[in-house]
């Protein structure tokens, strides 16, 4: 199991997730986070004065997949997420070791899959 | 004994002021003081009007993003400025300047002791001019509404210039001037403006909207609309309330004085609109959602307020909550059927458009015999005379006001897009026009983090040995601190 963590911008969220969804991938958690990279700050001016805001808004996505499905997923976020300007975002992917459906008590790759959850009250 | 003294000597004063020697002398001064008191009234409603401004940018800013609040106060403060120079410059003078078909000839740059319409302009003329400024004002921030969170800066400012100087000028000297609408049967009635005021601000947005285009996002790949939940009810509803407020300045004032207590009895003709357009509203809403949607009972206010603005001087008190429930109904109707295919944020062009249209309508059903005759314009309407003729010349002034405002926006717009552009970038509109125009926020704290300050302002984590939890840590969190 591998979980893909990719900072985006807002724009491109909604067509990831969609295809994501179509894909077979409808589990997915998002972050408003705020971080720098390559891309300069905001220059805010306030009565006058300028402040530079140096952290901007991202979007963070956190994604849990089966290991031969990191590809799928890495493609479909560079395949939106990319403008090809600076601040586009990255992607890291990282090992998981375990992972456990709180509502039943599963373990492992078998609470990945995308699941009919007839008969379950929200 | 000081407390005596106090209020006993200015009264003394007036007593000695108020009768002078002569029996004529006495008239002469009562007249004077009447003249006094109605100028009086004029300005104190002007006063009212102008606080509309609030309330318009109120409603604007809560039913926008959060990205897009400074901009609302901005615009505000720019157009109702810029407009004032307009309006004392030419807006005036074509507007009040004589009773000529087309425009006024006279009162250009408003001064004292200038001949206008034939007559010499002093201060009650001065009251006058103020007062319907605040209606021509009122009008341009109507014209807004469908154009938030992504028109461009420089747009406000070029048709806020237009506006003031020439389009409501027009519509305002055709009905209220002496103009060519008020020579159709015995002239079109539009008591305080749902057709002058309303219908042409909302003609203008309409104009605007068509070559403006949807905000980024609110019309799905399938074409069906989404909605884009302004940021803040609160604000919508005081937005709503300063509006009510003010429209006791609008209809009332328009008396034009205190003669007969006849501003009294339009004020209360206005809460009854008010009251029957949000209790329409909200009902219809609920029975066809389920749900009592703030944002739609607050349209039914402004819809109700709109409709009864033009009959606020013309129905008997009855008519009144009639009147403002079919607008709260036609707002309600309005804003759903419109979003299908124009993106109208705070639903202008159906609470001042389509309302302003049945307001107007509404003098050629229910204006009385007593009152057509006492305010000299028109004929009673239908429920009275029998007779369609005044709800003819209410249609046709509806139709010529919307035509003429309609055309004359559309070049003005289209002139913009075609030189430096009606909308702002993509990269503008996601941002937020605050950041990208003012290059400010309006709410920093929600965009800048507290990170960004070092420990200057660090908020409740700050406060580091205090045995109080910050309050927003979860309750899991909390019972762990517990421990």
């Amino acid at each position: 199991m591998k979980m893909v963590v990719a900072y985006i911008r807002h724009e491109a969220f909604e067509q990831i997730r969609k295809d994501l969804l179509d894909a077979g991938f409808p589990s997915l958690t998002i972050t408003e986070v705020k971080g720098s990279g390559r891309q300069k700050g905001i220059t805010e001016h306030y009565r006058g004065s300028e402040l530079t805001v140096h952290l901007r808004p991202k979007i963070k996505i956190e994604c849990v997949v089966e290991d031969s499905a990191v590809g799928v997923v890495k493609e479909t976020i560079l395949r939106h997420a990319r403008t090809g300007s600076v601040g586009d975002g990255k992607i890291f992917t990282l090992p998981v070791e375990d992972a456990i459906r709180i509502r039943t008590g599963e373990a492992g790759e078998e609470v990945l899959q995308a699941h009919d959850a007839k008969g379950v009250t929200a | 004994m000081k407390r005596a003294l106090s209020t006993g000597l200015p009264l003394a004063l007036l007593a000695a002021l108020a009768w002078p020697a002569g029996a004529s002398a006495q008239a002469l001064e009562l007249e004077t003081v009447a003249g006094q008191l109605d100028v009086t009234w004029i300005i104190v409603a002007a006063c009212l009007v102008m606080f509309m401004q609030a309330g318009f940018a109120f409603l604007e800013i809560g039913f926008s993003r959060g990205k897009n609040v400074a901009s609302g106060i901005a615009k505000i403060l720019a157009n109702f400025s810029i407009a004032s120079i307009a309006w004392w410059a030419v807006g005036f003078a074509l507007a009040f300047g004589g009773a000529n078909k087309i425009a006024g000839d006279s009162g250009f740059f408003f001064s004292h002791a200038q001949s206008i319409g034939g007559e010499e302009a002093f201060g009650d003329t001065a009251a006058f001019m103020l007062f319907q400024f605040m209606f021509c004002a009122v009008s341009l921030a109507i014209v807004w509404g469908t154009t938030l969170e992504r028109i461009k800066f420089s747009a406000y400012v070029i048709y806020a210039i237009v506006f003031a100087a020439v389009i409501y000028p027009l519509g305002a000297h055709w009905i209220f001037g002496g103009g060519f609408l008020s020579e159709i049967g015995d002239g079109v009635q539009d008591f305080a403006g749902s057709t002058v005021v309303h219908l042409v601000g909302a003609t203008g947005a309409f104009a605007a909207l068509l070559l403006l285009g949807p905000r980024k996002g609110k019309y799905g790949p399938d074409g069906k609309p989404r909605p884009i939940p302004g940021h803040s009810m609160p604000l919508v509803g005081l937005g709503v309330l300063i509006l009510w407020l003010g429209w006791f300045g609008f209809n009332a004032g328009s008396t034009l004085g205190t003669a007969d207590f006849r501003f009294a009895e339009v004020a209360l003709v206005t809460q009854l609109g008010a009251a029957g357009g949000v209790i329409a509203a909200s009902l219809l809403v609920y029975l066809k959602t389920k749900a009592l949607d703030v944002g739609m009972s607050g349209n039914g206010a402004i819809a109700g307020l709109v409709a009864i603005t033009a009959p606020s001087g013309y129905v008997e008190f009855w008519a009144a909550p009639i009147i403002g429930a079919i607008g709260g109904v036609v707002v309600v109707l309005g804003v759903l059927a419109i979003e299908k295919w124009l993106d109208d944020p705070v639903g202008a062009l159906s609470a001042h458009g389509l309302a302003g249209i049945w307001g107007t309508l509404a003098c050629g059903l229910f204006t009385s015999d007593r009152l057509a005759e006492y305010n000299g314009i028109g004929k009673a309407g239908l429920f009275y005379s029998g007779s369609f003729e005044q709800l003819g010349v209410q249609a046709v002034g509806v139709g010529a006001a919307f035509a003429a405002v309609f055309v004359l926006s559309i070049i003005t717009f289209g002139a913009i897009k075609a030189t430096i552009g009606l909308r702002v970038s993509e990269a503008e509109e996601l941002a937020g026009l605050d950041i990208a125009t003012h290059g400010m926020y309006g709410y920093p704290e929600q965009f800048i983090d507290a990170a960004e300050f070092g420990a200057a302002s660090t908020g409740p984590a700050a406060l580091g040995q205090s045995d109080r939890s910050p309050a927003t840590v979860s309750a899991m969190t909390a019972t762990e601190v517990a421990r």
